[in-house]
Formats: structure tokens, C-alpha cells, sequence
């Protein structure tokens, strides 16, 4: 039970600071990548403000173990692949396409309106397509 | 003082450390990293099976807070595009990249920054060019978005 009371609590503060931050409005979001037109800084005292609590999050973690129990995830391999690469470009087209990422798409499901709920449906199915997309890349570039 | 209304930063700001410390909640609490893609891609590929639940409810507290907070803070404009080849092309291309690239600008970004990853480093910058050259090209050039 502590577990589910934690994960709606880390939620909740994940999507209220999504939706007080503006990272919820494309044109912030937008208005950010933007760097030839109206360039809008918002999104990098989010991203900066987001670091600070969670930089002293991992320094606590440090020798200790998580309150409900387990173990920490342990750091991944420094390893660069090319899923990380390309997989991380095809993101970037389709964030300053649309101007939402992951996160703000779930918290402004309720209030964005029939657009949102579109990106999401599309959002969902390449998750579910992922797999084919990468036996399609493998086929093309084989992986290292 | 009821009519200084704070600059957009500040509210940036103030979100951004909510935001943090929910990730920090859920690190120190359940062991998790927050990467929105990471739960929500488990959920519905079926490789989060077997914490679906927890995956759920952080999920319905991202949803719900918002929800909840609209009649304080009055109708919002998210100024997303309308044009649905646009929102399906840039949906799916979320969807599979970030699950490509294991995650996105809250577990590359946040999580992975925080605790200096050079994968969330690299990630981080490729899809913040990715995306300037993006609205660079369909805004500027051809005038799309």
C-alpha cells in the first residue's frame, strides 16, 4: 500500500509541476526549440529546477535502500548504441512537431482537448510498434 | 501585490522543482526512476507486467492533479496544432523514439542529468537538436507549425 500512496504522490507532484511549469503549452514548449524566432527560456528553469531535488535524491540514495524495500536501479551501461541515438532524434522531430513530450501528454489529457487525445492514441501506438521499428532499423544498420 | 504577476520563469521554476521532487519521491520511496515513457511503455507493451499497478497509479496522479488544479487556475490554452497528419506523424514518432532511446526529458532529462549519465547527456542533446531543427524547418522554411 505504501508503494501505490508513493507512486500517486510522485505523480501528482510530477503532473502539478507540469502543469504550473507551462510545460503543458506547446507554444512554451515550441517557443523554446525555437531559436530563429521568438525564443522563450521557460523550459530551461524547469529542466534546471527539476535537477536540483533530484541531484540530492541520488546523493541520498547513495548506501541506502528504498523505503518500500528493493534496491535502486543501478547505473546503466555508458554504453551509445545506435537505438540511443536515433531513437532519441525521431523524439526530437516529433516534440517540436507537436510540442509534447510523454509526461505533458498525460497531464493535459483532461483539459487539452481533442488534439491531445489524437497525439496520445499516436503516442501509444509507436510505443506498441516499437519493436517492428527496430527489426526494421536492424535490418537496415545492423546494430554494433 | 495581488497584481504582480509572476514571470513566466518563476512558474518554470516552481514546476521544475515539483517536478523534481516527485522524481526524488519516487527514486527515495519505491526505487523507480521517473521516465514517463518508461511507465507508460511498459503499460502498454506488456513489458512492465509485473508492477502494472504502480505504473497506473503514478500515471492517474500525473493525470489527475491537473484536472484538479483547472478550476483554481481557469481554462488553459495548450496551442496544440490542430492539423492531424502533424499530431499523428509527431505522436508516433514520441512514441517509438523515446522507447528506442529508452527513455525521454523526464528519465534521460531529469533522472539521468541528475545523476550526471552520459546516455542522458547524449540522449538529451540529440533530441533538443532534433527538435530545433525540427520547428526551424517545418515553422521557418516551410511554415507547417
Amino acid at each position: 500500500m505504501p508503494r501505490f500512496l508513493l507512486a500517486f504522490l510522485a505523480g501528482g507532484l510530477f503532473g502539478t509541476g507540469l502543469f504550473l511549469s507551462g510545460m503543458t503549452d506547446a507554444a512554451k514548449v515550441q517557443g523554446w526549440l525555437d531559436v530563429f524566432g521568438a525564443w522563450d527560456p521557460t523550459l530551461a528553469f524547469v529542466m534546471g529546477g527539476a535537477i536540483i531535488p533530484m541531484a540530492i535524491a541520488w546523493r541520498i540514495a547513495e548506501g541506502r535502500k528504498p523505503l518500500v524495500g528493493g534496491t535502486f536501479p543501478k547505473p546503466p551501461e555508458p554504453k551509445l548504441g545506435r537505438n540511443l541515438v536515433v531513437g532519441s532524434v525521431l523524439f526530437g522531430v516529433g516534440w517540436g512537431l507537436a510540442g509534447l513530450c510523454p509526461g505533458p501528454a498525460v497531464a493535459s489529457l483532461s483539459y487539452g482537448g481533442w488534439p491531445h487525445w489524437v497525439f496520445f492514441a499516436a503516442m501509444l501506438a509507436g510505443m506498441i510498434l516499437t519493436p517492428f521499428a527496430r527489426a526494421q532499423l536492424d535490418r537496415a544498420v545492423p546494430a554494433e | 501585490m495581488l497584481n504582480a504577476i509572476p514571470a513566466d520563469w518563476l512558474w518554470g521554476l516552481a514546476g521544475g522543482l515539483l517536478i523534481g521532487t516527485g522524481g526524488a519521491v519516487f527514486l527515495l520511496g519505491n526505487g523507480r526512476i521517473m521516465g514517463a515513457s518508461g511507465i507508460l511503455g511498459g503499460l502498454v507493451d506488456g513489458s512492465g507486467r509485473s508492477n502494472w499497478a504502480e505504473r497506473a497509479i503514478f500515471l492517474l496522479g500525473v493525470f489527475a492533479l491537473p484536472l484538479l488544479l483547472l478550476p483554481v487556475a481557469g481554462p488553459v490554452d495548450t496551442h496544440v496544432t490542430q492539423n492531424l497528419l502533424v499530431l499523428v506523424a509527431a505522436g508516433l514518432c514520441v512514441g517509438i523514439g523515446t522507447r528506442m532511446a529508452n527513455g525521454c526529458t523526464s528519465g534521460h532529462g531529469v533522472c539521468g542529468i541528475s545523476r550526471l549519465s552520459l546516455r542522458g547527456i547524449v540522449a538529451t542533446v540529440f533530441y533538443i537538436l532534433a527538435g530545433g531543427l525540427t520547428v526551424a524547418l517545418f515553422r521557418h522554411l516551410l511554415g507547417v507549425i
